[in-house]
């Protein structure tokens, strides 16, 4: 059935159709639609779920933590600053291997005080263990949620679904939203039993202090079993194929940009607006950002590779460029933009892609 | 991830009580079951019972802490026998 949604109540939608258990989350811009959403849809009945409600975004991590840990199917969402709030949690779920899905909101990290998307947030759980998705659009975000629970409990890791703020999360567009039956084939009663379960009767403690040995050999596991996130996404069974990136105009492509979240569309315009002037110009776009679809960049056989992000780590770049430099054939060029929200439409990226084929690009674009 | 988890045991270093030292005795007659002995025990190695206490000697490491907090001297510490 199609639906008109924005983006965070299309995750909302996802999360009941998943049959969420246990929900806790703090209110922030702009996150705050898809647990307020939530909270409305457990309060009519709709979803049979326990909702928590926390006085900061630590204790509703902390909270979906315990829940994930007694066996339940848990979600959170959150943005920016509170994500940072609960960082530390972050890193406990996934070194506990819970198969937590989050639904990370993108929004610029202050000061000054911004609102608007950058993807700095979201880049922030990189090193940490959680699996990264970045959706284009509200149907995506509806998409990889669903997608998320079934391979996070498939591996025990904790899984993020970025999506933009306000471009994605408060636009309302069509998304085609499967039966219920067919959503229950696709994702069974989650296994209580893994990876461990903490309930009455039978006490144990987890993550106490052990030998270094052990930390070293979790961190091991943790990596050697995400680069099996690759295969699960792509043999899911879910009603949409996916994988862990989208190839737009590549084939034949000596021109080739990779970029990740909701202004892939306008530069999809742009690619279209030059491939009919008679460059050959395409897009590999990030799906994931963990795991690093190293496989994927590595196979792009280009004149060169332009990477334009909404990020950037101070002292070095563009995080993206850094990582796609570290596994490409091709030469790597890195631009970043659109940090703070500033706006970056089908223009600027018409200007942007044009000064990139004439070899006329600075590192930023502003 | 087995090495995450900790299932509580008892005594999964060894027998402790084989570092005493100074050995705990506890004189029934002078005790009025405050049960301080059985509060401040660091290694919960005292139990308590209706109209006594019971020191676990396998896993009290003698630090005497039971000793020292007894207000009537029902708990004396002793040094072990050489064996």
């Amino acid at each position: 059935m199609k639906k008109i949604l924005t983006g965070n109540y299309a995750v909302a939608e996802a999360v009941k159709m998943a049959r969420t258990e246990f929900i806790a989350a703090y209110p922030i811009t702009p996150q705050t639609t898809i647990v307020e959403r939530l909270a409305e849809m457990v309060e009519r009945g709709e979803l049979s779920a326990e909702f928590v409600r926390v006085e900061s975004e630590h204790s509703a991590l902390a909270a979906v933590y315990g829940a994930s840990a007694g066996g339940l199917r848990a979600f959170t969402a959150t943005s920016s600053h509170g994500l940072l709030y609960m960082y530390e949690m972050c890193w406990w779920v996934a070194n506990s291997r819970l198969p937590v899905v989050m639904a990370l909101v993108t929004r610029t990290i202050g000061p000054p005080w911004n609102i608007h998307t950058d993807h700095t947030d979201l880049l922030t759980l990189r090193d940490s263990g959680w699996i990264l998705a970045m959706s284009e659009n509200a149907q995506e975000a509806f998409d990889l949620t669903l997608i998320g629970f079934k391979v996070a409990e498939r591996i025990d890791l904790p899984f993020a679904v970025g999506l933009d703020g306000f471009q994605v999360s408060h636009t309302a567009e069509v998304v085609d939203i499967p039966e219920q039956e067919e959503i229950d084939r696709f994702l069974p009663e989650r296994r209580r039993d893994r990876p461990f379960v903490i309930e009455p009767g039978n006490p144990i403690t987890v993550g106490g202090l052990t030998t270094n040995e052990c930390a070293m050999m979790l961190r091991h596991d943790m990596m050697r079993d995400i680069e099996k996130v690759g295969d699960l996404v792509r043999n899911s069974g879910y009603i949409r194929d996916y994988d862990l990136v989208e190839k737009y105009r590549l084939e034949d492509a000596e021109y080739v940009v990779v970029m990740m979240g909701a202004w892939c569309g306008d530069a999809k315009d742009a690619i279209d607006i030059l491939r009919d002037e008679g460059v050959q110009i395409g897009m590999l776009r990030l799906r994931f950002v963990r795991p690093f679809p190293a496989k994927e960049i590595a196979k792009i056989d280009c004149k060169k590779i332009l990477v334009v992000e909404r990020d950037s780590s101070i002292g070095k770049g563009g995080i993206i460029a850094t990582e796609v430099k570290s596994v490409a054939d091709s030469p790597v060029q890195s631009v970043m933009a659109g940090l703070g929200g500033v706006d970056v439409g089908v223009e600027d990226f018409v200007a942007m892609f044009r000064r990139f084929v004439e070899g006329d690009l600075g590192e930023w674009w502003m | 991830m087995e090495c995450m988890i900790a299932k509580p045991s008892k005594g999964s270093a060894g027998k402790t009580g084989l570092w005493r030292t100074f050995k705990p005795v506890y004189d029934v007659e002078k005790c009025n079951l405050c049960h301080l002995c059985w509060l401040y025990c660091p290694e919960n190695a005292i139990d308590v019972l209706e109209d006594r206490i019971v020191i676990d000697y396998d896993y009290c490491k003698g630090c005497g802490i039971c000793a020292k907090i007894c207000a009537k001297k029902a708990i004396e510490m002793v040094r072990e026998e050489e064996t």
